[in-house]
């Protein structure tokens, strides 16, 4: 098991195109949306990360941006890594999708999509998972409920 | 009169049925809409949302306290592994020591859960099969287990017994005879499981070789909890992670190479032994000391993220919580279980027998609630 500054420098050689920063918890990425796929395919194939698992996909509203968060791990070297990624477009938000390099991934980027709003290219079958399409998104901050009360 | 020939035989023809989301295997409202030839499945596509609640949008208006209750409301059967997952999050995010005896209390609750969780399980899988014995006998002994959760937490399913910090109460006096007398009581009756099902040949007969994923597509999808590891992909977060007392304990891994129905069921039998095995080193050394630490009553965290992951009966349970400093979250992302074990139905199920799909989604455990959120 590597420590955490030692995967952060790895990480920093193997991938120069992200924002390597050693976070609280976990070695954390910061990567453009265009390089997306390209980061997170090295990060699963380099015998020295192999990050085989998709963990967790989460989509994000920051306020002004939208995100996707992507919790990795590797239970054969056991460490687990964040990537993030922001896109400032909130009319019409995409991104490329992972599903290619993860095949679990298809479920999670339908949910983001159906919750934010967020497209992902390329995603084999991309429609609303949980809701119709007479909804919002509702996980977004500026999301109005009419219908519903929302306790605060 | 001219009679037209009618024309039988719809063979070659692909046609589709709705399976839900009122379907007894179903376990609760998960629509499957299976496009059949003949009766081989040739494509399943689950449709979800009937019980959608955004859980992860109302816990935005929620104190963590409060959170607590509707993590309870996902995997139902797990509850008690669910509220934990939020206390671990919050106390990693405030740097809080847990008392021993919280940390103790948690892993043998949470080993009951697991083992009320299973023999629900057993119970409503040999119910799918055709089996309605399994479903009398498993409730039977769940009963036992659920007892010692309402004399301790008050709540029979869905307890709410953990709160950040530690527990809501101290585990009532009779606590550790209850669990000692439950453990004796469940060994001696654990045989008439595999009398029942797990040598019956024409129970192996329905399993074995069906819906199999090997390692690789194991990992490729993230399976986890004994849907992965029937598949030989270690993934017990207990195990790799280990967190309240299960750094204390030993217990093996329950892993198969096969990855069918079977094995699954199977991974699920041995693991209720272990559980007893883990609850057994624990039961008699409980600390002495206070049942919860100093917290106060307005719980707000650091600005930061925070993710931990448990292992619930069903897999890995990640909780995410993004605070912006005030007392509600920012924003929290379940990584549940069951949600990640059905997105790989398709591919298990694709070729099968119709009858088969019964069997396939009946060992995944799937609790729709927890799927949908």
């Amino acid at each position: 098991m590597m420590e955490k500054s030692q995967l952060c420098a790895a990480l920093t050689t193997i991938v120069p195109e992200a924002v390597t920063v050693e976070g609280k918890q976990f070695a954390e990425l910061t990567v453009a949306p265009q390089n997306l796929r390209s980061v997170i395919g090295r990060l699963k194939e380099d015998p020295g990360l192999s990050f085989d698992i998709l963990v967790c996909l989460t989509g994000m509203d920051y306020g002004t941006d939208l995100g996707v968060v992507y919790h990795l791990r590797s239970y054969a070297l056991n460490h687990m890594a964040v990537v993030k990624t922001r896109i400032s477009d909130r009319e019409n938000p995409a991104i490329d999708s992972i599903c290619s390099i993860y095949p679990g991934a298809e479920f999670h980027e339908r949910e983001v999509y159906d919750l934010l709003g967020i497209k992902f290219n390329d995603h084999p079958d991309l429609r609303r998972l949980f809701l119709d399409s007479t909804w919002g998104y509702p996980l977004r901050k500026d999301y109005k409920d009419d219908v519903n009360i929302v306790l605060k | 009169m001219e009679v037209k020939e009618k024309k039988v035989g719809l063979e070659n023809e692909e046609y589709i049925i709705n399976m839900g989301p009122q379907h007894p295997s179903t376990h609760g409202v998960l629509r499957l809409v299976v496009a059949l030839k003949g009766e081989i499945v040739q494509r399943v596509e689950p449709h979800l949302g009937y019980i959608h609640r955004g859980i992860e949008k109302m816990c935005e208006n929620l104190t963590y306290q409060q959170i607590i209750h509707l993590t309870d409301r996902m995997d139902y059967l797990s509850a008690h592994i669910n509220n934990e997952a939020v206390c671990l999050t919050v106390e990693k995010a405030l740097e809080i020591e847990v008392p021993e005896r919280v940390k103790y209390i948690r892993t043998i609750m949470s080993e009951l859960t697991r083992i009320q969780s299973h023999q629900l399980f057993w119970a409503t899988f040999g119910m799918d099969l055709g089996g309605l014995t399994c479903f009398f006998y498993g409730l039977r002994d769940r009963e036992k287990v659920l007892d010692i959760f309402e004399e301790s937490c008050g709540g029979r399913m869905i307890v709410s017994y953990n709160t950040p910090g530690g527990l809501m109460n101290d585990i009532h006096p009779n606590f550790q005879n209850r669990v000692k007398e439950f453990l004796k009581y469940f060994r001696g009756v654990i045989h008439e499981y595999d009398d029942l099902l797990t040598g019956n040949v024409i129970f192996q007969e329905r399993s074995k070789g069906m819906g199999v994923m090997t390692k690789e597509e194991a990992i490729a999808w993230g399976l986890t909890g004994p849907t992965g590891r029937a598949s030989g992909f270690s993934c017990d977060i207990r195990k790799h992670y280990p967190y309240s007392a299960y750094d204390r304990v030993t217990f093996r891994e329950i892993l198969f190479d096969e990855g069918d129905v079977f094995h699954r069921y199977l991974a699920r039998m041995e693991e209720m032994r272990e559980s007893m095995n883990i609850i057994d080193q624990l039961i008699d050394n409980i600390p002495e000391g206070p049942y919860t630490a100093k917290m106060k009553p307005v719980i707000k965290l650091p600005e930061g993220e925070y993710f931990q992951s448990v292992e619930t009966a069903r897999g890995e349970l990640g909780v995410y919580i993004v605070s912006d400093g005030n007392k509600n979250p920012f924003r929290v992302k379940f990584r549940s279980p069951n949600f990640v074990n059905l997105a790989p139905l398709n591919l298990m199920a694709r070729g099968s027998k119709i009858a088969d799909l019964v069997a396939i989604g009946g060992s995944l455990d799937l609790i729709i609630p927890d799927i949908d959120r």
